[in-house]
């Protein structure tokens, strides 16, 4: 079963095995507004969490989106570099960033699950 | 621009309407205020095609009162205010000794006054600077009571018709009092989208009221000031402390249209030397229009090359046009690469990215002129 988790950046990550999905969180995608470029990291660039991974603007300013975990790029979804307003239509479905093999799985506890990224998104409010 | 803590912000006469209208808030020039209400990409759009109400009450208002306002004020700015007749308005800028600008203000001629309009950001500078040169038969008076609407779009004029018949008639760049839903107002037809327009000064306690008849009207919603930002940056138009300040004259600005026949010859404003040896010679550098390739939008402070590498200038404004479904940027450039048709290069996170000098507007401007 993938599992959901979430950084204090604003990203999601669904793990399945030591595949990793990201993408920016809804709330994230509500705070920038409508979403008119996004830079994708190459494939097989190898991430450290924390780096910076992609650019995602908005009418009003640019954002980093940052590694949330290690491993390296096995893909980057060009459909939102098309199409940025994917990313606010389907943040966390087809507006997805960038896939990534991690190098250890296990890292992910140290993500907020579903119920801690919403208490502290309340908190931010 | 001035970030305070939420809680020293001030607030506009508008803003228990705004929190009606689920706009979202933030804090520009010491006051709270709307950047969005639905979005700023369909607020740009909806200004485009049918009418926008900003609340703009957050810029200053003052009138200048007594026999000498107009010489006063013209020894601080470069425009002809003494050609303009009652009812007339003019965009100018306030220089400083160096020809840098100060600020930039609308000026209009009232039957026995002159009725001033500043920056948010600049106003207290502004009126204390002109109040400090005002001596003998002068006087400012600050209208801190007043808020100022703005109604932009194409349907601006049917819609404040139905409030204020006379609206039809008025000019672009020319202002009248007249009753709007039997408010006493200032109604200008001027604005800051490029598009048809009038902007509203209303006592600060019928503007609540006034805004809310006028938002009843079907071709009207709120704007906020991320779409008032996209709209006069498609329009060409300067935001003071991006595209203008004390380091820009009005000459490298592109805003030696706003210097008078008359000041051109006889001076007698600050910076007046600087300011005509740039008229005669050409200025050092100039405000560009620039077309980014591809989609990455280009923000202030990016750095402009030639296709060589080598820097030329610096964006001041820069984002995303949603009438053009492109990026577009203003900058500054020296005066040997500002040609329209010029390649140059945009340094976007390091990386070099070709765009092109393009004559401004971006988006042609619709005034109405009679």
């Amino acid at each position: 079963m993938p599992t959901v988790r979430y950084s204090k950046d604003h990203e999601w990550v669904r793990i399945d095995g030591n595949e990793a999905t990201v993408g920016i969180t809804d709330y994230a995608q509500g705070q920038l507004g409508d979403v008119v470029f996004v830079e994708l990291p190459d494939v097989g660039r190898d991430m450290k969490p924390g780096d910076n991974a992609a650019v995602v603007e908005s009418v009003k300013a640019a954002s980093e989106v940052y590694a949330p975990l290690a491993g390296k790029v096995r893909a980057a979804n060009k459909a939102i570099v098309d199409d940025p307003s994917k990313v606010n239509s389907a943040p966390q479905g087809d507006g997805w960033f960038f896939k990534l093999t991690l190098a250890s799985p296990d890292d992910a506890a140290s993500l907020m699950d579903e119920a801690a990224y919403k208490a502290y998104v309340d908190g931010l409010k | 621009m001035t970030q305070s803590p939420e809680s020293e912000l001030q607030k506009t006469p508008l803003d228990r309407l705004h929190r009606k209208l689920g706009a979202k808030m933030v804090a520009f020039a010491g006051y709270d205020m709307p950047v969005q209400y639905l979005g700023i990409m369909a607020e740009h759009r909806h200004t485009r095609q049918a009418a926008g109400l900003f609340d703009v009450s957050h810029m200053g208002q003052a009138q200048l009162h007594g026999a000498n306002a107009v010489r006063a004020l013209e020894t601080l700015v470069p425009a002809d205010i003494k050609e303009l007749g009652v009812g007339r308005m003019r965009y100018t800028v306030l220089t400083d000794h160096k020809g840098g600008i100060l600020d930039d203000l609308m000026v209009t001629v009232g039957a026995d006054h002159l009725h001033i309009v500043v920056n948010a950001s600049r106003k207290a500078a502004d009126f204390a600077h002109i109040a400090s040169h005002t001596e003998g038969g002068c006087r400012i008076e600050v209208l801190s009571n007043r808020a100022l609407l703005a109604l932009q779009g194409p349907a601006a004029v049917e819609v404040l018709a139905r409030f204020a018949p006379p609206v039809r008639h008025l000019a672009f760049m020319s202002a009248e009092t007249l009753t709007v839903s039997d408010i006493p107002c200032l109604v200008s037809r001027s604005g800051y989208t490029g598009e048809d327009g009038f902007e509203i000064s209303v006592p600060a306690d019928a503007a609540e009221a006034l805004a809310e008849t006028l938002l009843a009207e079907p071709e009207v919603k709120p704007i906020g000031l991320g779409a008032r930002d996209t709209l006069r940056l498609e329009a060409g138009l300067c935001l003071y402390g991006s595209d203008i300040d004390t380091t820009t004259t009005p000459v490298e600005a592109g805003l030696a249209w706003t210097i008078g026949k008359r000041r051109r010859t006889d001076g007698g404003f600050p910076g007046a030397a600087r300011i005509l040896a740039e008229l005669a010679t050409g200025p050092r550098r100039r405000r560009v229009g620039l077309l980014p390739e591809g989609k990455a939008p280009a923000r202030a402070h990016t750095p402009i090359t030639t296709s060589f590498g080598a820097t030329v200038g610096e964006v001041t404004s820069g984002g995303f046009g949603p009438s053009l479904d492109r990026p577009i940027a203003m900058g500054y450039v020296d005066a040997a690469h500002a040609a329209p048709g010029t390649a140059l290069q945009l340094v976007v996170r390091g990386k070099p990215l070709p765009a092109t000098v393009t004559k401004l507007p971006f988006v042609p401007r619709r005034y109405i002129k009679k």
